[in-house]
């Protein structure tokens, strides 16, 4: 029963070895480089201070997040669009969306709140 | 609290005799009578030699289906409970006026309302879904159980351990006092310093752990086991809502775990997450919650749109109108649901580009619920409609879920809100949409399914007089709050001074005793059901002339469901194997692979329920004991590869001979 | 495939049931399920991770990150991490062919790397604490730790897996339900991974950048 005549068409014959089916060594060591990079330059970057200025250098090393959070996928979780018929690109896209209504809708809905609070601090307090 | 010795707060924590509340007589009543009818159950039990039976069949049983019905049972057992304490608050509010005090003073009071709002939820409208999709989903795909059915059996227990808890409240300490969400800081160790609180949180995070395991099991069961032929466009559109339902709680429980959670460390550790000083924002807590909330209230009632919708083409003889506008409709509330949050709270005072963005998008949301009522509509046009018992809930439903939805309307514009927020308008409001969506829908659930359970129907009589009963009660009890609500009553009070408004709050408590002979009569109506199972007795396993799989089987299910696994060419299966003359097979049959009972999944949840109870009262040492225990059972759990048998060709020849026997008698 | 059975046996009427019922159905969905528990597992995370967002430079005049944060250490217990995962990786290459001992191998070295970074974090939150940097001194600090500290949990929870995994596979080899196991964790195991970039970016980078 179940899965496996589900889809038998399609993908029997992937089942039971996705995710390991596209394990290599060469995949490990490429992820495992280009992470080591994408890891090094964030730190480099704020570390030394190279850039000299806060808000550029925030933006640059979320940039590099989201593409090592990638590389990261691909290499080590070895999601691609196949396996188990799409459903966990699917599943990973939705998570992707709440995550990013639930994180930006916080900051902008409490942002927001406290933009319009009254003022609290003891020298403008307006009563 | 000082008279005890130290050894004393060693092991029994913050655990005082003064704890139990002998000097409230309507607890010592109700306890007496707890322990009386629990006396009676047990022997009656006991009697019958019946535990056995019970713990092998049912307790560690992984069957969908029995775990199905024991959410039922637990639902409709909450449902008294959650009742109770419906009729003590409508009895209070009729009476308090002036110089009268009530029975009920402030701290009990808010007691009630808030044990009300969180049972309603979490122990009655949860469990009845769950228990309906656990049922009714693998049958309508053509499964033979859940994708994880020790997951299953352990998540049911796991909600069992919620409801632990919540009724241990009753007789040992207390329960919160901040109403059903704990805003904080209320709900913060500074104002509510009692166990009641801890009581909510433990409670609540244990059941959320179940609930989320078993939205994920339900998940993988429709994704991944579904018969030959059901692609997504062929599923039953109960299984359509069930999957979109679960995706909600999947991605919706873990924030009300992580908040939750977080409200724990600011009482247990002294965080200042939602506190008023050093930094905390007590309003993030609000934010976070209602991400969790608003879902949470299509979580309930997306599974009950599937129940109408099955029970219109059924009942209208013909296939569901607008099928795929139905599983759009479903998938986009789906989307929508995480995108209104914040007309929970209008009046905390964002801007006005934030209220006006999330009162659009609530506004928004309301089109497609709009577009299944029409779907309803049309389908019931030029039907061969008949008015059993399910089609009357559906009748009753649409009308007054049209209501409810209108005034939610109402309240999704902010100005209005921020003279509705937090009135008896807005309690009126979700009644009429939680009562006329998902209580009505669980009857009509109920009642349609419970032939496939059971092998007989309902008895009409007593289901209609129930049916009559709650929908008036409903009308009679919940209008005078929309007429209070608009008059600028707030919600949550114990006593009022102005006499004019005690004619609405006396109706409403008359409302209430109606709904109260509704539930009464279902009661009776189960009685007697059984009573006369011989004349309600159905033996096709079709007693409703039903389009999808579930009704291809026997009725009740053998435990493999389906001998062979069915082949499906159309959305409504079975009306079109009917149609194509389909015959049973009568031979060559296989032995079936199923899983093993277990009773890893109770042990493991009475452990964390005994975790979450010494943590209440600060108990370390046995928190700590019975944490450990879970971890340790679980991996032991683990060890025991040795978890499926298969039940003998002969076996299911002998049950398929039996059903062969009766479908002769029918 | 779909065998018809005897009722299908006039060419025009269609197959309604499979007889060829008997494939092995147990552990078909794990790996979805699995998955669907990790997504669930980032919507907690994206709770704490809002709430750092939100609250994170709620000081209360107490330590900012940049007073408290030492990157070196963070690099270090990042690079802990990512040597873990590669490790973990070549375990699951070794259980594809099937060798054993070379999986029993790895795996330490991978427990071993996760242990070294907990190790490490419990040491920087003792500092920290040490200094009157603790959780309840502010709402930054409050957040910080029960984002990072619940990671950590992760891991520890890890180890703990990773350790019974090793029992298993010693006492009944890589058959398929070990396998399944294995493959399991290596989600788990690169999923905090993922988490952790999002955590010394967001927490550790920002939270020293003025």
């Amino acid at each position: 029963m179940s899965g496996s005549q589900n889809h038998s068409g399609e993908h029997g014959a992937e089942r039971g070895e996705h995710g390991a089916s596209h394990a290599t060594l060469r995949g490990y060591l490429t992820g495992f480089v280009l992470a080591a990079i994408l890891t090094a330059i964030p730190f480099w970057l704020v570390m030394a201070d190279v850039l000299g200025n806060a808000t550029t250098t925030a933006i640059v090393i979320m940039a590099f997040a989201a593409v090592q959070i990638v590389v990261h996928m691909v290499y080590f979780l070895h999601m691609d669009s196949r396996s188990e018929g799409g459903w966990t690109m699917m599943a990973l896209i939705f998570t992707i969306v709440i995550v990013v209504i639930a994180l930006s809708g916080s900051l902008w809905v409490m942002y927001h709140l406290n933009v319009n609070m009254m003022p609290m601090a003891p020298g403008d307090h307006p009563m | 609290m000082n008279s005890y010795p130290d050894w004393w707060k060693l092991v029994f924590g913050r655990f005082t005799l003064e704890a139990i509340p002998y000097h409230e007589p309507i607890l010592v009543a109700t306890f007496a009578g707890v322990v009386i009818g629990g006396l009676a159950v047990i022997a009656l039990i006991t009697r019958l030699k019946a535990w056995g039976y019970l713990w092998n069949e049912w307790f560690t049983s992984v069957d969908h289906k029995k775990i199905g019905i024991m959410y039922m049972v637990l639902g409709v057992v909450m449902l008294l409970r959650g009742f109770a304490d419906a009729l003590m608050m409508r009895g209070q509010q009729a009476i308090a006026f002036g110089a009268n005090e009530g029975y009920l003073p402030p701290h009990h009071y808010d007691q009630i309302f808030t044990a009300h709002g969180v049972i309603m939820i979490f122990f009655v409208a949860m469990p009845l879904v769950t228990g309906l999709m656990n049922y009714v989903v693998p049958l309508q795909i053509g499964a033979r159980d859940v994708a994880f059915p020790f997951l299953n059996n352990f998540s049911f227990w796991m909600t069992v351990g919620g409801v632990v808890l919540v009724m241990a409240s009753l007789f040992v300490g207390e329960f919160a006092k901040v109403g059903w969400l704990a805003y904080p800081p209320l709900s913060g160790a500074a104002y509510s310093p009692g166990v009641g609180m801890d009581y909510y949180l433990w409670a609540l995070q244990i059941a959320g752990v179940g609930t989320t395991l078993s939205g994920i099991n339900l998940i993988a069961t429709i994704v991944k086991m579904r018969a030959p032929g059901m692609d997504m466009m062929k599923m039953p559109v109960f299984t359509w809502t069930a999957l979109c339902t679960n995706v909600l709680i999947v991605a919706s429980f873990p924030i009300l775990a992580g908040t939750l959670a977080l409200l724990t460390l600011d009482r247990y550790v002294g965080t200042n997450f939602f506190t008023n000083d050093l930094g905390g924002n007590p309003m993030m807590y609000v934010n976070l919650i209602w991400i969790w909330g608003h879902p949470e209230v299509y979580i309930l009632i997306l599974p009950c749109f599937g129940i109408y919708s099955e029970i219109a083409s059924t009942f209208a003889g013909k296939k569901l109108f607008g099928y795929t506008s139905m599983v759009y409709a479903t998938v986009v509330i789906t989307i929508l649901s995480y995108l209104v949050w914040l007309h929970h709270f209008f009046t905390m005072g964002s801007g006005a580009s934030v209220n006006s963005f999330f009162g659009i998008t609530t506004m928004i949301i309301s089109i497609p619920t709009g577009a299944k009522i029409f779907n309803w509509l049309f389908t019931m046009y030029r039907g061969r409609i008949r008015f059993e018992l399910p089609m009357m809930w559906l009748i009753a439903f649409m009308l007054t879920f049209v209501i409810g939805g209108m005034t939610g309307v109402m309240l999704a514009v902010p100005p209005a809100d921020f003279i509705l927020h937090n009135s008896l308008f807005l309690i009126a409001h979700f009644h009429n949409v939680i009562i006329g969506g998902v209580v009505f829908g669980a009857f009509a659930g109920i009642t349609y399914w419970f032939p496939k359970a059971f092998g007989f129907k309902l008895d009409e009589f007593w289901g209609k007089l129930s049916f009559w009963f709650w929908v008036i009660g409903f009308y009679v009890a919940f209008m005078p709050l929309y007429v209070l609500g608009l008059m600028g009553v707030t919600r949550r009070l114990n006593h009022f001074e102005d006499p004019s408004l005690q004619i609405w709050f006396m109706i409403a408590a008359f409302g209430a005793v109606l709904i109260a002979f509704g539930i009464l009569c279902f009661l009776i109506q189960i009685a007697v059901s059984i009573l006369h199972r011989d004349r309600l007795r159905d033996l096709t396993g079709d007693p409703w002339d039903g389009r999808t799989l579930e009704w291809s089987t026997s009725s009740p299910p053998p435990a493999y469901n389906f001998a062979f696994t069915p082949v499906v060419h159309d959305h409504d299966a079975w009306a079109d194997m009917k149609k194509r003359g389909y015959r049973r097979p009568l031979g060559g049959f296989r032995p079936i692979h199923m899983p093993r009972n277990t009773g890893a999944g109770l042990i493991i949840s009475a452990l964390a329920t005994i975790c979450g109870f010494a943590l209440v009262w600060y108990v370390w040492w046995l928190a700590a004991l019975s944490f450990a225990a879970v971890i340790v059972t679980a991996i032991a759990h683990t060890f025991n590869y040795d978890r499926d048998f298969h039940i003998p060709a002969e076996t299911v020849l002998r049950e398929e001979n039996a059903r062969t026997e009766q479908l002769a008698r029918a | 495939m779909t065998t018809a059975t005897a009722t299908a046996q006039q060419a025009d009427t269609p197959v309604f049931h499979v007889t060829d019922d008997e494939h092995e159905h147990s552990g078909g969905s794990t790996m979805l399920g699995f998955w669907m528990y990790l997504m669930s597992d980032c919507l907690v995370f994206a709770v704490l991770f809002a709430t750092y967002g939100v609250l994170g430079r709620s000081y209360a005049a107490g330590p900012s990150g940049a007073d408290l944060f030492d990157l070196k250490l963070v690099a270090v217990n990042t690079a802990m991490l990512l040597f873990s995962s590669i490790t973990y990786g070549f375990a699951m290459l070794a259980m594809e062919k099937g060798r054993q001992a070379a999986v029993q191998g790895w795996l330490i070295v991978t427990g071993l790397f996760g242990l070294a970074f907990i190790g490490i974090e419990l040491y920087e939150f003792h500092h920290m604490i040490l200094e009157g940097a603790t959780p309840m001194r502010s709402a930054f600090l409050s957040s910080f730790f029960t984002l990072v500290g619940t990671h950590g949990l992760h891991v520890s929870f890890g180890l703990i897996w990773l350790t019974v995994l090793m029992v298993q596979v010693s006492q009944r080899g890589l058959i398929e339900a070990n396998r399944r196991r294995l493959m399991c964790l290596s989600m788990f195991w690169h999923f905090l991974d993922v988490i952790w970039i999002g955590v010394f970016t967001f927490v550790y980078l920002m939270g020293v950048l003025k």
